[in-house]
């Protein structure tokens, strides 16, 4: 079966990159440099989306690398620059609690695993050639999920002005004063 | 190819995550963990929608929203990281603890 | 009820039957009840502090009496008691309430109404200002009512209800100034012999019911007369004890013991009570019943009059020697009393019956007069007395016919019924106890003429400033003069009043005749010397005891020698008697009261004990520690809980991130893949 396995082109690029993603990832979670964990998720994301675009997911390949990497990856940046503590980099970014994080992990991984092999085996993705229609997905977007869509635009909106609010500076009293005499 | 590839990969990504948001403690990466954790989960469902190939693509359109969710509950995220900053000079997690007995 | 009705007199045959005033007779036996609780009611309310009710009831009482006395004394009242029957006793025996209308009866029921009434009246004067007034109306209207029911008896259950009742009523009379120990004393003693006594009444009600297989005196006495010749030996035990108990009541030596010191209550209770009503219970009973003895085998008759015959005379002696003017008239009432006894004993039903009506008048004359002297004198002792006839004129006057009435001195109402009496000892063949009657009225004329001189001549020894009794209590004393004098010539012997007939004949209408001796004519020997005596009595008193005109002394320091010690220590009854009850209740009592004290106060307290310490241990042990401490207990684990459990809530969000994950996993593991 793994020689089968292997003698498709497919696979090989799936693994390339899939060693790819996850060492990006794994240097995201241990990396000891902020701004180094950022920079490994855009890895992260990249391969990500190169296993959509295997799985004839091109449109949310593209959404991946536009929305994900291109805004929030950005924002990530900028939150990681105005919260960077004073003292700089000599700060330890983990806790104390590796160990049993890693256990709680593995088992994690452990669970999902059995859970795939056992359901789906050696399952074949056979009707994986042919691209996914953008007009399908637009479809289902106005059509089938018109609501859930028009919700997470409220989100979407939620979430700005939320985030204005929360985030804005306070006035102090005197620029309170200035703006009520206005 | 077949899907078991996909979603152990999927899990190995989860999994990571998982380890990243308890140990990790500066506040935007636990936020960066679980931006790896839902990438997982974006993969398991085109994963699905790779199998089952639907009129729809439902799996494709679930990934999109939750892509669209985790941008706003990012920026949410880094808004309330940053009034914690602002009132404590640190976006340590080990310090957020005043909800406790 | 059916009885057979023996009209072997003439008298008995064409009775009437007494009309619509004998359907209600029970009036006057109730009237004085329903006196009773009103004035316990509404006494204290009253100008006369209930008096009114008791006088109100008696008044209504005297005039059916009146009413049916006449009937009787016309044409003769004789119908079937009335009855209610309350139950069934058991074989044959039956317990009914009711009222007899027989010419005893009528006779009795006129005695106590008029004398109760006419001393009702003379008690509002006498006990004004005094302490408690309505409750002594009420106790009085109690006895009035007893003693109603007692005579006014069909049977003998009721007549030892009315027993009781007259018991109870003078209990709580003589013992009415109850804060001096004495009278409290002197109760107890009237109650005592009384109960003593009436152990043999019921015990010979009992017998005598059911030998006879009746209470009911008609029925009783016609059995007796014609069934059963001589009598069982059960009935005639019951006899004898019923005489037992007569002799209690009617203070027969050695029951007599009760009365001298009964005089301690106030003094219109000494004169109804004591003198006229409750003590001639016991002679009615004997009257009543005397069919019975007629019939008996072994008579019993004899010691009946033995013993009347030893108080009439024993008893007379002791009224020598008292001071106290009303132990005087108590000695006198109790020699009365066994003239009475004597009488009836021997068979002369109606001598005896007359003395007691006779008596009854100028007995009651007399300690209403002795109570006008006391009440004016504050004192009861003749030696703080004298002289009063001058500051008393009325009192002195109706208390010297009452004394010529008791000494028997022609024409007076005593001298009848004294005469009938020796005449009948005479005729049934008692001459020695005639004699000693004589004598007794010998020796009642002298103690009586000591008391009048004592009280009434001389000089006033005392210190107060005597005056002559209200009208309230003067015209009851005239009113009682009144058939004192003239009761006698209702039963002059041989003469019959036209259309009324005379006392003999209304004794006689009752069912069963008693056949007794109806003297024909008057024994001029016999009068003549019962005359002797009592005069010969009046003069040696007068010439010992009347004061000295010179100088103006008086001899009353008389002294027989060794007699009259005797006669002061009443025989040494009292300390026999004393003697007696100590040697054979002493022990007991003391006995009762060890077990009182250890036995029944120890289980008591021992109890007690049981219960403190029980509760004790429920306090502290069980409710204290035991439930008190599994609340506590509780309420500590919550908060042991609470304590241990809050530190979860650390407030670290990776850490909740991690037991939050570990819970899916768990859940995963357990939901989807064991299936």
């Amino acid at each position: 079966m793994m020689g089968e396995w292997l003698s498709q082109p497919v696979n090989w690029v799936y693994l390339v990159v899939g060693v790819l993603t996850l060492v990006s990832a794994y240097r995201v979670v241990t990396s000891q440099n902020v701004v180094h964990a950022a920079l490994f998720l855009v890895a992260a994301l990249g391969g990500v989306a190169v296993n959509f675009i295997l799985l004839s997911a091109e449109f949310v390949a593209l959404v991946i690398v536009l929305v994900y990497i291109g805004a929030v990856i950005v924002l990530f940046l900028f939150g990681i620059m105005i919260t960077r503590a004073p003292t700089g980099l000599d700060v330890a970014l983990d806790n104390d609690k590796k160990l049993p994080a890693a256990l709680i992990s593995l088992l994690v991984f452990a669970v999902l695993s059995y859970a795939s092999i056992t359901t789906f085996g050696t399952a074949e993705l056979v009707d994986i050639g042919t691209a996914t229609d953008t007009a399908t997905l637009a479809q289902g977007f106005v059509g089938r999920f018109v609501v859930p869509f028009e919700v997470v635009g409220f989100i979407l909106l939620a979430a700005l002005v939320g985030g204005i609010a929360i985030a804005r500076r306070d006035l102090t009293p005197l620029e309170e004063e200035a703006r009520r005499s206005v | 190819m077949i899907a078991t590839q996909f979603l152990i990969l999927a899990a190995a990504l989860f999994a990571l995550g998982v380890y990243g948001l308890l140990v990790r403690r500066n506040a935007v990466l636990v936020l960066l963990s679980v931006e790896l954790m839902l990438a997982a989960v974006n993969i398991n469902l085109v994963v699905f929608e790779a199998m089952w190939r639907t009129s729809e693509a439902i799996g494709q359109v679930f990934a999109i929203f939750v892509i669209t969710v985790a941008a706003a509950e990012v920026g949410i995220g880094l808004a309330i990281i940053l009034m914690i900053f602002r009132n404590r000079q640190s976006a340590n997690v080990d310090e957020l603890d005043l909800m406790r007995w | 009820m059916t009885h057979s009705f023996l009209f072997a007199a003439e008298e008995i045959a064409h009775a009437g039957d007494g009309g619509w005033w004998a359907d209600t007779a029970g009036i006057m036996l109730v009237s004085p009840f329903v006196a009773f609780l009103a004035i316990l009611a509404f006494g204290k309310r009253l100008r006369y502090n209930g008096a009114e009710f008791a006088i109100g009831a008696l008044a209504i009482n005297t005039l059916w009496a009146l009413v049916l006395f006449f009937m009787n004394m016309t044409e003769g009242v004789l119908r079937e008691p009335f009855t209610f029957k309350v139950g069934d006793i058991g074989s044959g025996l039956v317990f009914e309430l009711g009222w007899a209308v027989d010419g005893l009866s009528i006779m009795m029921y006129l005695l106590v109404n008029l004398v109760g009434l006419l001393v009702f009246i003379y008690a509002v004067g006498y006990m004004e200002g005094d302490r408690r007034v309505p409750w002594f109306f009420a106790a009085f209207s109690l006895f009035a009512g007893s003693m109603l029911l007692l005579v006014g008896a069909p049977n003998l259950i009721q007549l030892i209800i009315g027993w009781e009742g007259v018991g109870l009523a003078s209990y709580l009379l003589i013992g009415f100034y109850w804060e001096d120990h004495e009278n409290v004393n002197a109760g107890n003693k009237a109650f005592m012999v009384n109960k003593l006594a009436d152990v043999g009444l019921l015990l010979g009600a009992v017998l005598v019911g059911v030998a006879l297989g009746t209470f009911d005196f008609a029925a009783l006495n016609t059995a007796a007369t014609e069934g059963h010749a001589g009598l069982s030996a059960v009935a005639i035990a019951g006899g004898a004890l019923l005489f037992f108990g007569a002799m209690g009541k009617s203070a027969q030596f050695p029951f007599h013991i009760w009365l001298p010191d009964a005089m301690a209550g106030p003094t219109p209770v000494s004169a109804l009570m004591h003198a006229a009503t409750m003590v001639t219970a016991g002679i009615y009973l004997m009257a009543r019943t005397f069919p019975l003895y007629q019939q008996m085998a072994t008579d019993l008759r004899p010691w009946m009059v033995a013993i009347g015959t030893i108080t009439l005379f024993a008893m007379g002696l002791l009224a020598l020697v008292a001071d106290d003017i009303k132990k005087v008239l108590a000695y006198s009432t109790v020699s009365q009393l066994g003239y009475m006894m004597t009488a009836v004993a021997a068979g002369g039903y109606t001598a005896g019956l007359f003395h007691l009506f006779t008596h009854a008048f100028f007995k009651a004359l007399l300690f209403l007069g002795a109570g006008s002297v006391i009440h004016a004198v504050h004192s009861n002792n003749m030696s703080d007395m004298g002289g009063l006839r001058k500051y008393m004129p009325r009192t002195y006057a109706t208390f010297v016919i009452g004394a010529l009435a008791l000494a028997g001195i022609f024409p007076l109402s005593g001298f009848w019924s004294k005469d009938e009496i020796l005449a009948t000892l005479g005729h049934e063949g008692y001459t020695a106890v005639m004699w000693i009657a004589i004598a007794g009225a010998f020796v009642t004329a002298f103690y009586m003429t000591r008391a009048v001189a004592l009280t009434f001549h001389g000089t006033y020894k005392g210190h107060g400033h005597p005056h002559e009794s209200p009208a309230v209590m003067t015209v009851p004393l005239i009113a009682l003069a009144i058939p004192s004098v003239l009761a006698g010539l209702l039963n002059i012997p041989g003469v019959e009043w036209p259309g009324i007939g005379n006392f003999t004949e209304w004794l006689a209408v009752r069912v069963v005749p008693m056949g007794d001796h109806h003297a024909e004519a008057i024994d001029f020997f016999l009068a003549g010397v019962g005359t002797l005596a009592a005069v010969a009595g009046i003069v040696l008193g007068w010439l010992i005891f009347a004061p000295d005109r010179d100088t103006q002394q008086e001899r009353d320091r008389f002294e027989v020698p060794v007699l009259y010690p005797l006669f002061r220590r009443k025989y040494y009854m009292d300390d026999l008697a004393m003697g007696i009850s100590r040697f054979t209740m002493g022990p007991f009592a003391r006995f009762v009261n060890w077990t009182n004290t250890y036995i029944i106060d120890g289980i008591v307290n021992g109890v007690g004990g049981v219960v403190y310490h029980l509760a004790r241990f429920i306090y502290g042990g069980v409710d204290q520690r035991g439930i008190d401490g599994i609340v506590n207990g509780l309420s500590a684990v919550a908060d042991a809980a609470g304590s241990g459990l809050r530190k979860l809530q650390t407030g670290r969000v990776q850490q909740y991130a991690a037991s939050f994950v570990m819970g899916a996993i768990v859940l995963v593991i357990v939901f989807v893949l064991v299936r």
